[in-house]
């Protein structure tokens, strides 16, 4: 009966092909691609079918072909059958591949083809997005800066709009706080960079053919020295393709594992399907590779400090923020920011979704403090008072606070009693009674630049008004102070401050209105590093995750060599390098060191970078330059969508499409992994088809396709693939979520996106953060973290401390003082290693740059745009170039005689940058600031002097761990010299040649 | 009959970038035929943001004024546009992407630097208010939504209305002293187009230096009282919206049981006094 069956089915197959070909050209286009001869078959040949494809239609026979292109052979009838079945589980077809069940035989590339062509049915005939009145058609993305709209005619992209919501998607929350009731706006916000994608999309750095450096020749001289220098040519995908596919296996087989370093930068393009810790990863994981060990780059200080006071390991050392919207609005009085601006850095990917409920607070009469070297643009959207500080001695301000309240009686004794350990330690530190300096508002003066007054009058109200402390991006921490030479002291202070405000009581807490907001965070919807396709259980959320709701073939990478991010150009120069890990799991796991190269494993001899430009986002990044022209590497391969300042040192650039080109499926902000419950910061969760809205620019591809190829290369595509395309990809992923509860697939791709109603009942809303514990209650708030085996008493009760409480002198760092002696336990004050107080280097360089997260661009996405490039505050046109803008104060500026858009040599030993002056009264004096992340990276020899004209500044900042013993960086302790440039009217007719 | 006005808070400027940007989105490279022709990226700048600063550290305020097309009643491009220039019914001043053909004294008529010139098409080009967008049924301007932080307002009201509204609302206009009575209003233009003065009041507190707070701060000019403002916690006092160029001034700063004291001020434009120390009766 089943053989009947089975016959039935196989024989229906051809018909169905053709019919659906004949329907839909775009199918039949696909099914042109080979000219071949497929076989389907049980093992024991009793039932079998093969197919000619020809021209793009099918004929079949029945029986056993004696040389198809391609076999699909399965063990049995039954497998078969429930293989093939039009509502097969994904499970059991995962299961029968893992346990050769089922097997392809046979060209790989063919039978990749074959089975993606037959998911494709199950949705051509689909509509997907909405047709408007001026007859563009309505599509959906998703960026790192906003969920949109995309209008399209004649293939080409019209507009981008956020996305306003339809009366029938959900509604949204309301927050009752002081009698007024406050809504949001029932629209999605959008970045600046989200505003100006369709520019980044058809960006003159677009990247449109496969190109070779002239000089590098695969089978004969490589010329490593060129690497940045030389130029290239075009060839062909097959060409490109060949050459890193036989680089891959020339290097397994020389060196073996170790040898390929797979690099990328922190962030992607959107997208669960496309982002590197998906498809990237499985790729890497099927080829094997030397992993990049990143340090927790915009967490630094909190990951390697403030973490050892409290916990929050699993967050990468930054608290959470639960239910502290409502909390602020309705008992708060005061918010503290603190290196802290939400208004340029968007709470990474969420816009301005949180601006309204900060003028919210505006209107109820909040206080409002900055404490930033610039007069930063929440300041100036809130106003209130400005102390203006000297980058990096953020914690000596923050001692003495403490020191006024600790002398004044302004803290709260019973907290600190009850709910903390170590306190009488630490106020002998303040006053003095243990190394003879009590740490007075005059003591810090000289060393902050904010006067003593200033520090006693901000200590008193602090303490008399209920007071919210914003620090960093996500008012929780991450970027800004935590990202210099004291940025574990100041996030280890942060948290004293929080200890002695009594933490957690109404109104007092972590936060500036940026996350905490009533959305419903148990709908669920995986983030982008919960592992996407990438099988891949070790580096991403997947284990905790998606895995058991997504079944998918998994993947693993055996290579155990890793080589720390920030120490890569040591690992390829001296060819040796120590690291300490990032771990998630344990407060401990950071003291654990690992070292470049790894016994057994090979050194690196290729690199296979992956998207956008480090140049500006790690320090002294001119050492990567150097360590490209190392001639220990054999080959670089970049792939990536624009031409940005690290691609210029491949020795082959395989162009990869942009996410408005391919198919993904995303949901805005959700990070997962670490940020979990992240959108928190949202007004409404909102989750998107990311529409293939245009053909890929030029001979770009997608990267699942660049990747998908490399492996049929190595005979592992449909592995790769699964036999799915990435619009399978996002349907599976749209079915491992809640969203088809909800809503068909057909309707989602046709609507292309999905707003999560808010919590219905206000009582389902999560309770605030920390509140528990002030009040000594077990935990709960909805976060699995800790680990159950980290806590020291009963499971629930307690922060992740051995204490359970927070710590003023942590019992973990005291246990490893004698090895981490620079990271004491007493978190005493110690000055900058580049700074204020290093006298000879002030000497030379008396300004002190701070370079912050970016305000118009994601990192490195987006500069470059033509629309973005425009921007005055971002960069500054002079004589038809852009330069990258450098914010002097007048008083700094007078004395170097510099102008406003003066072109300006910024510099230090490290190297030079040209930047364009604009002077103000919002940056203090003795302060260059600027933002970090241009893409661009372009050194010339001007008058026998190099000098980096795109904007890099981070070849400027100092390599060095703000500690030793940590795997971390300090972009913020840079001391430069800023002069009027003198060769401008030579550069600038350089540039223009 | 109903008419557009936009109404801009200057206040609420900080994602008025994302406006430049979706004018830049909306027109560069798109026709939209009998209303614009494609703006070139060069002179793209359509609508602009125009930052003001104001005062001294540690005592400064800044703002974002945008800026783009006043679609002006009485146009003074109109004068010399002749039907090249032509004013809608609903109060959209539109530059005829055909007819305006190399008319650059077009550019040259808008007193707000409001047109700009594409060198290519030779033709003068401005922001159309999203006219075609509005004639399709989009119930308002692109640069709305992409402000969410509530900056920008579109209102299409009679003019009785809107007078009415800007008169409640202390609403103004750019350069009304030319009286070409603009459609886009501003809402705390003060920020942009008035003085402020501050300064910091301290004394003397068991041997150390202190804010005073509740000291009274009073601005006079020409023997007139202009202001009075109270000092905050950290002493600072603020007088806001002092005419520029007012000249000489006098500051006093009074405190219970402190010796009053005055200072003479030069206002021409924004400043911080400095620090004035009290001494004790």
């Amino acid at each position: 009966m089943k053989s009947v069956a089975l016959r039935i089915v196989l024989f229906m197959l051809a018909p169905m092909i053709n019919r659906t070909s004949k329907k839909y050209p775009a199918f039949r286009d696909e099914a042109r691609m080979h000219d071949c001869v497929l076989q389907i078959r049980t093992k024991n040949n009793k039932i079998g079918r093969h197919y000619f494809f020809k021209d793009g239609r099918v004929r079949s026979v029945a029986g056993v072909h004696p040389s198809p292109d391609a076999a699909i052979v399965f063990k049995n009838v039954d497998i078969a059958m429930q293989t093939l079945r039009p509502d097969a589980e994904m499970a059991f077809k995962v299961h029968a591949v893992k346990n050769f069940l089922m097997t392809i035989e046979g060209s790989d590339p063919i039978a990749n083809w074959i089975l993606k062509l037959l998911q494709r049915m199950n949705y051509e005939g689909f509509k997907f997005g909405e047709k408007m009145p001026d007859g563009c058609m309505r599509y959906t993305t998703v960026t790192n800066g906003g969920p949109l709209h995309v209008h399209v005619r004649d293939g080409k992209i019209i507009r981008m709009t956020p996305i306003e919501f339809a009366e029938d998607d959900a509604a949204s929350w309301t927050i009752k706080a002081r009698g007024r009731e406050f809504k949001p706006k029932r629209q999605a916000t959008v970045a600046p960079h989200g505003c100006s994608m369709k520019s980044t999309v058809y960006s003159d750095g677009r990247l449109l053919h496969p190109v070779k450096r002239v000089d590098f020749d695969p089978d004969g001289e490589r010329n490593p020295q060129n690497r940045g220098i030389s130029g290239y040519e075009r060839i062909s995908w097959d060409e490109a393709l060949d050459i890193v596919a036989n680089e891959i296996k020339r290097q397994k087989k020389k060196y073996g594992p170790g040898a390929l370093l797979l690099q990328h930068c922190s962030h992607h393009q959107w997208g669960n399907v496309g982002y590197y810790l998906s498809a990237m990863m499985r790729f890497g994981n099927l080829i094997g590779y030397t992993r990049m060990a990143m340090n927790p780059d915009s967490w630094e200080g909190w990951y390697w400090g403030a973490q050892h006071h409290v916990g929050f390991t699993q967050r990468v050392g930054t608290p959470p923020s639960y239910g502290t919207l409502e909390d602020c609005l309705q008992e708060a009085e005061q918010i503290v920011f603190w290196s802290s601006d939400p208004e340029s850095t968007n709470a990474s990917y969420a816009a301005f979704e949180s601006t309204p409920r900060r003028l919210w607070a505006k209107e109820l009469g909040f206080d409002f403090v900055h404490i930033d070297p610039h007069y930063n643009p929440t300041a100036q959207l809130l106003g209130g008072k400005w102390i203006p500080i000297k980058p990096t001695t953020d914690p000596a301000l923050a001692i003495a606070i403490m020191y006024v309240w600790a002398t004044e009686g302004l803290y709260d004794k019973d907290y600190v009693a009850e709910r903390t350990t170590g306190f009488d330690e630490w106020r002998d530190y303040l006053l003095g009674t243990d190394d003879g300096v009590p740490k007075t508002p005059e003591w810090q003066e000289s060393e902050t630049g904010v006067t003593a007054r200033d520090v006693r009058a901000l200590a008193r109200r602090w303490a008399k008004k209920k007071t919210y402390l914003s620090c960093g991006m996500s008012g929780t921490g991450f970027g800004g102070a935590c990202r210099g030479a004291t940025g574990t002291q100041w996030a280890r202070c942060m948290i004293l401050m929080m200890a002695m405000q009594g933490w957690g009581k109404p109104g007092i807490n972590m936060g500036g209105l940026i996350g905490g907001s009533p959305v419903d965070l148990q709908f669920y919807f995986p983030g982008y590093a919960d592992g996407g396709i990438s099988g891949d259980l070790n580096f991403t959320g997947s284990a905790i995750s998606n895995y058991q709701r997504m079944p998918h073939i998994l993947t693993v990478n055996p290579c155990m060599q890793k080589v720390p991010k920030q120490k890569i150009p040591e690992a390829i120069i001296d060819g040796e390098a120590e690291g300490y890990l990032w771990d998630g799991m344990s407060q401990e796991g950071q003291f654990v060191p690992f070292q470049y190269p790894l016994p057994g494993f090979s050194p690196i001899h290729m690199i296979y970078r992956y998207g956008s430009s480090a140049f500006s986002t790690t320090t002294n990044s001119g050492r990567f330059a150097k360590s490209y022209r190392h001639d220990s590497i054999e080959f670089v391969v970049n792939q990536t969508i624009f031409m940005e300042g690290e691609a210029q040192f491949a020795d082959v650039i395989l162009p990869a499409c942009s996410n408005l080109e391919r198919w993904d499926i995303g949901e805005w902000n959700s990070a997962g992994g670490y940020g979990l419950h992240n959108t928190e910061v949202l007004n409404h969760r909102v989750i998107a088809l990311q529409h293939k809205c245009i053909e890929p620019l030029g001979e770009s591809r997608s990267d699942y396709r660049i990747f998908t190829e490399i492996l049929e290369r190595l005979g592992m595509g449909a592995v790769f693939t699964e036999g799915c395309g990435e619009l399978d990809w996002a349907k599976r992923i749209f079915d491992s979520s809640d969203l088809p509860k909800h809503i068909s697939w057909k309707e989602f791709v046709r609507k292309g996106y999905f707003v999560v109603p808010a919590e219905y009942e206000e009582c389902l809303r999560p309770p605030v953060s920390m509140r528990w514990f002030a009040e000594g209650r077990k935990k709960d708030v909805p976060e699995p973290h800790p680990l159950p085996s980290q806590w020291a008493e009963d499971y629930g009760y307690g922060v992740h401390t051995p204490s359970g409480k927070i710590e003023f002198i942590p019992e973990i760092l005291k246990r490893n003082e004698e090895t981490h002696p620079e990271r004491p336990a007493l978190n005493r004050y110690i000055p900058s290693w580049e700074g204020p107080r290093t006298k000879e280097l002030v000497d030379r360089f008396p300004l002190q740059m701070i370079a912050t997260h970016s305000r118009y661009s994601f990192h490195t996405y987006s500069d470059g745009s033509s629309f973005t490039n425009q921007i005055k505050d971002h960069r500054t046109q002079i004589d038809g170039q852009y330069y990258w803008i450098m914010r002097l104060s007048p008083e700094d500026a007078e004395a170097r005689g510099i102008e406003q858009n003066d072109l300006v040599k910024v510099f230090n030993d490290r190297g030079a940058v040209i930047c364009a002056a604009d002077i103000s009264h919002l940056v203090k004096t003795g302060v260059a600031k600027s933002y970090e992340s241009s893409a661009s990276y372009e050194v010339l020899q001007i008058n026998g002097e190099e000098v980096e004209v795109g904007g890099s500044l981070n070849i400027l900042t100092p390599e060095r761990p703000q500690v030793p013993g940590t795997h971390s960086m300090s972009p913020n302790s840079t001391l430069v010299q800023v002069e009027k440039y003198r060769h401008a009217s030579e550069l600038m007719k350089t540039r223009a040649a | 009959m109903k008419k557009w006005n936009l109404i801009i808070d200057v206040e609420k400027g900080v994602d008025f970038i994302n406006a430049v940007l979706s004018a830049k989105d909306e027109y560069v490279g798109n026709e939209h035929p009998g209303y614009s022709a494609p703006v070139a990226l060069e002179s793209s700048d359509i609508v602009t943001i125009e930052r003001k600063v104001r005062g001294e550290t540690p005592v400064v305020d800044a703002v974002n004024v945008l800026r783009m097309c006043n679609h002006c009643d009485d146009a003074p491009c109109m004068k010399v546009g002749g039907n090249a220039v032509k004013k809608r019914d609903d109060g959209i001043v539109i530059i005829d992407p055909e007819k305006a053909r190399g008319r650059k004294d077009i550019v040259d008529a808008c007193p707000y630097d409001a047109i700009v010139w594409n060198e290519e098409l030779q033709l003068p080009q401005s922001w159309t208010f999203d006219a075609h967008l509005l004639d399709q049924g989009w119930g308002k301007p692109r640069c709305i939504a992409v402000c969410a932080s509530g900056g920008i307002e579109a209102v299409k009201i009679t003019d009785d209305e809107m007078r009415k509204r800007a008169e409640d609302e202390q609403l103004e206009v750019m350069k009304p002293e030319l009286d070409t009575k603009p459609r886009i209003y501003y809402r705390n233009l003060y920020r942009y187009n008035t003085v402020l003065v501050g300064g910091t009041v301290t004394c003397e507190n068991d041997t150390v230096d202190d804010c005073v707070e509740g000291a009274t701060a009073t601005l006079i000019a020409q023997g007139f009282e202009e202001s009075v403002v109270e000092t905050d916690e950290f002493g600072e006092f603020r007088f806001d919206r002092v005419a520029p160029n007012t000249g000489s001034c006098e500051i006093l700063i009074a405190c219970d049981g402190y010796a009053t004291q005055s200072i003479s001020v030069d206002v021409q434009d924004s400043k911080y006094i400095g620090v004035v120390r009290l001494e004790r009766l």
